[in-house]
């Protein structure tokens, strides 16, 4: 099956070791990635601030970009969103409106295109330790995908799994909210720390590269003993196979 | 009381909200406990989806047939020997409500709890003339002895004070000398209320939702308080938000399920009081005379805009308690009667940007809010239309985050741009990079940094990674 990586601009840049994790599990579950090289930002930085008319230009480029793609998968909940929502920034538009949707039907997350389109339960994947999973708010409500990551995290080998308390709360990071209001981002997202911290997990588990930012800031910041991982290095693990 | 509360700017009041530590815990138990016990209540109900659609559809209709449910809701009480008042303006609904107070030569109102008399400062118009005026909603009762203290939440307007400081506010102001148990403290205050009602001369009430096809209108309390208002003084006045109707009762018993499921996770509340108009020869109580007073406010003015759903509110607060900024912040900071996520798309609407611009980006478009509303109100998405007026209309939005933003249109629409830019972040980044980590960032960086550590850009992009390792399997 041929997969095209919309890899995010945040995982280009400041997280490839994630952009790596989504490759090398994809090849391994039989895939075929395609990285078309003119993708750039989704424009949500931008779209949500208010910038709508700056955004859609980025949009435009996006959508040529993976115009012939078969299926577009893209290791962030809140980017693989911000496709789905194209088609209403340009409701209405005869040309535009169409590539769209189009885009939209054939965008996936990560967890969302192993589970419901590979039809992978288990993808062999071993780690050892205790972990919790933070549900980013824009994957879990607004694109709709809340199981496909605990599916694939309960069947990591030696993953010892704690819920996360005040799970749908928040982490504060919001994009832009957390530089422009980062007064009460700072309260958010210690609370949220403060909640892993509860589940004595050594990992914190994402599928967001923005929260993990955010999170994985702080908890560096103030030194805590915790390492923050993307779904895509935790299904990439091999841990025990390589011992 | 009017909409806006304070002189301080956001900043400052958020400031004042996130050193309240008090408040803060009174506010993230409420929400903790209220929105267990409002799921149960939704759970219980099943088919929770199907019954937001269904209460969306019911205000959307009514949204669209207003002129006519206002109609006929006016006729029916004119009918009924009632008086209806159309105010444009708060000035109009408070001139038409003093009328009434000398009219009666009334010296003491008491009153039901109501949003909408806030938002008119209906309160201070009426003590202006020698009025006295008593709130007996337990929660407003509070503040208004506590010199006047805002209501920090559209349901619970005392949320942000705890048993133990509302004691205190009891004994300086009441010369109470019992405990903090709560079960004291109500007996308090309901002695010293029932005085009040069998004195009033005039009792004034908000509307939950008027009954256009009977001309009648309901309130929903848990105390009983507005049963006693309606029913011991001889002129009674109902004061509406012109959008609060429902075309029948069928309607009703829908929407007072699911305001008392989505408010505090309650299937009824303790009363639901309906009434209809004044009271007739074969009535053993009830107003001799009753006043419904509908007010416009601004409302008019959001019908037919990209923001007309926000008026299909029903006053809940499910959304002001699943809030995770209005958790850290509580009610005061918004600077509006109308807190959290309602209040942050309603309050620019009635009160105007200049007071309210940065409510719509006191928010993480997390839609927690979006997911709980009982009338499926898309408030994320109203918030972010706030934020595109701001920008894109109004022209309010900061030079330098004009000219980022531009930047970014340039930056992130070019790949050739794009693709530079990345790979110069390092170097740029270098300056302020230790050990992989950005911990005092340049300009809009240092409001994360303050904050939390920042990841220096990766010297090999995933992009530089990717190219390179299929050069390498092609020579392989």
């Amino acid at each position: 099956m041929k997969v095209t990586l919309f890899a995010t601009c945040l995982v280009d840049m400041f997280q490839s070791n994630v952009g790596k994790a989504t490759v090398e599990l994809l090849e391994r579950l039989g895939c075929e990635i395609d990285f078309p090289e003119s993708q750039v930002c989704c424009g949500q930085p931008a779209y949500n601030s208010g910038y709508v008319k700056e955004s859609k230009e980025a949009m435009k480029k996006m959508i040529q970009t993976f115009e012939h793609a078969e299926y577009i998968v893209c290791p962030s909940g809140s980017c693989a969103f911000m496709f789905h929502e194209y088609q209403h920034v340009f409701k209405g538009d005869p040309v535009w409106e169409p590539k769209a949707k189009k885009l939209a039907d054939k965008t996936y997350e990560l967890t969302q295109f192993i589970v419901d389109v590979l039809k992978v339960e288990d993808v062999g994947a071993q780690l050892e330790g205790k972990a919790t999973y933070h549900t980013s708010c824009h994957m879990t409500r607004l694109l709709g995908v809340k199981k496909a990551p605990m599916t694939l995290l309960s069947n990591v080998k030696g993953l010892e799994f704690t819920e996360l308390p005040g799970k749908e709360q928040c982490c504060g990071f919001g994009g832009t909210f957390s530089v422009k209001m980062s007064q009460i981002s700072e309260q958010m997202v210690d609370e949220k720390v403060h909640h892993v911290e509860e589940t004595d997990a050594e990992y914190l588990i994402g599928a967001d590269a923005g929260c993990l930012m955010n999170i994985g800031g702080r908890i560096n910041r103030q030194g805590k003993p915790i390492k923050v991982m993307h779904i895509a290095e935790v299904l990439n693990s091999r841990t025990f196979s390589f011992q | 009381m009017p909409m806006k509360i304070g002189n301080e700017n956001f900043s400052e009041r958020v400031g004042k909200g996130i050193n309240n530590s008090f408040m803060r815990g009174a506010v993230a138990g409420a929400q903790d406990n209220i929105g267990a016990r409002r799921l149960h209540a939704v759970e219980e109900l099943g088919n929770w989806e199907e019954w937001r659609s269904h209460g969306e559809e019911i205000r959307q209709h009514v949204l669209e047939n207003l002129d006519y449910y206002l109609e006929q809701l006016s006729e029916n009480i004119a009918n009924r020997g009632g008086n209806v008042y159309f105010a444009s303006t708060p000035e109009e609904a408070n001139d038409y409500i003093r009328g009434v107070i000398k009219k009666k030569r009334a010296k003491k109102v008491v009153k039901s709890k109501s949003m909408v008399t806030e938002e008119i400062n209906l309160n201070s118009s009426l003590e202006d003339i020698g009025c006295e005026v008593i709130e007996t909603d337990l929660g407003e009762y509070i503040l208004q002895i506590d010199d006047h203290d805002p209501p920090s939440h559209i349901v619970a307007p005392a949320l942000h004070k705890n048993k133990e400081q509302v004691r205190d506010v009891f004994t300086e102001k009441l010369g109470y000398k019992k405990s903090s148990d709560p079960t004291e403290l109500a007996w308090h205050a309901r002695e010293m209320l029932r005085q009040d009602y069998l004195t009033a001369d005039v009792g004034i009430t908000g509307c939950n939702f008027a009954v256009a096809e009977t001309g009648s209108f309901a309130l929903v309390t848990n105390e009983g308080n507005a049963d006693l208002v309606t029913s011991l003084p001889k002129t009674q006045i109902t004061v509406m938000g012109m959008e609060r109707i429902v075309p029948s009762f069928e309607e009703l018993e829908v929407l007072v399920s699911m305001l008392t499921r989505s408010a505090v996770g309650q299937k009824l509340p303790s009363y639901v009081t309906v009434l209809t108009g004044p009271r007739e020869a074969q009535d053993v109580d009830g107003p001799e005379e009753f006043h419904l007073v509908i007010v416009d406010n601004g409302r008019s003015k959001i019908l037919g805009t990209e923001f007309q759903s926000v008026l299909q509110c029903i006053r809940c607060a499910a959304c002001v308690n699943a809030c995770p900024v209005y958790r850290h912040v509580g009610g005061h900071s918004y600077g509006s009667i109308y807190s959290g996520p309602i209040g942050a798309v309603l309050s620019p609407l009635l009160g105007g940007y200049d007071d309210y611009k940065e409510l719509p980006y006191a928010s993480t478009l997390c839609g927690a809010c979006t997911e709980v509303c009982p009338v499926k109100i898309p408030l994320h998405e109203l918030l972010h239309k706030h934020r595109q007026v701001i920008v894109e209309k109004e022209g309010r939005a900061p030079v330098s985050e004009k000219l980022l933003m531009k930047a970014f249109g340039l930056g992130a629409a070019s790949p050739t741009l794009y693709k530079w830019g990345s790979k110069l972040a390092p170097s740029a980044m270098n300056p302020f990079t230790t050990d992989d980590k950005i911990s005092k960032g340049p300009g809009p960086l240092k409001a994360w940094t303050d904050v939390r550590d920042f990841p220096a850009p990766n010297k090999e992009r995933f992009r530089d990674w990717y190219k390179n390792r299929e050069k390498g399997e092609s020579k392989s």
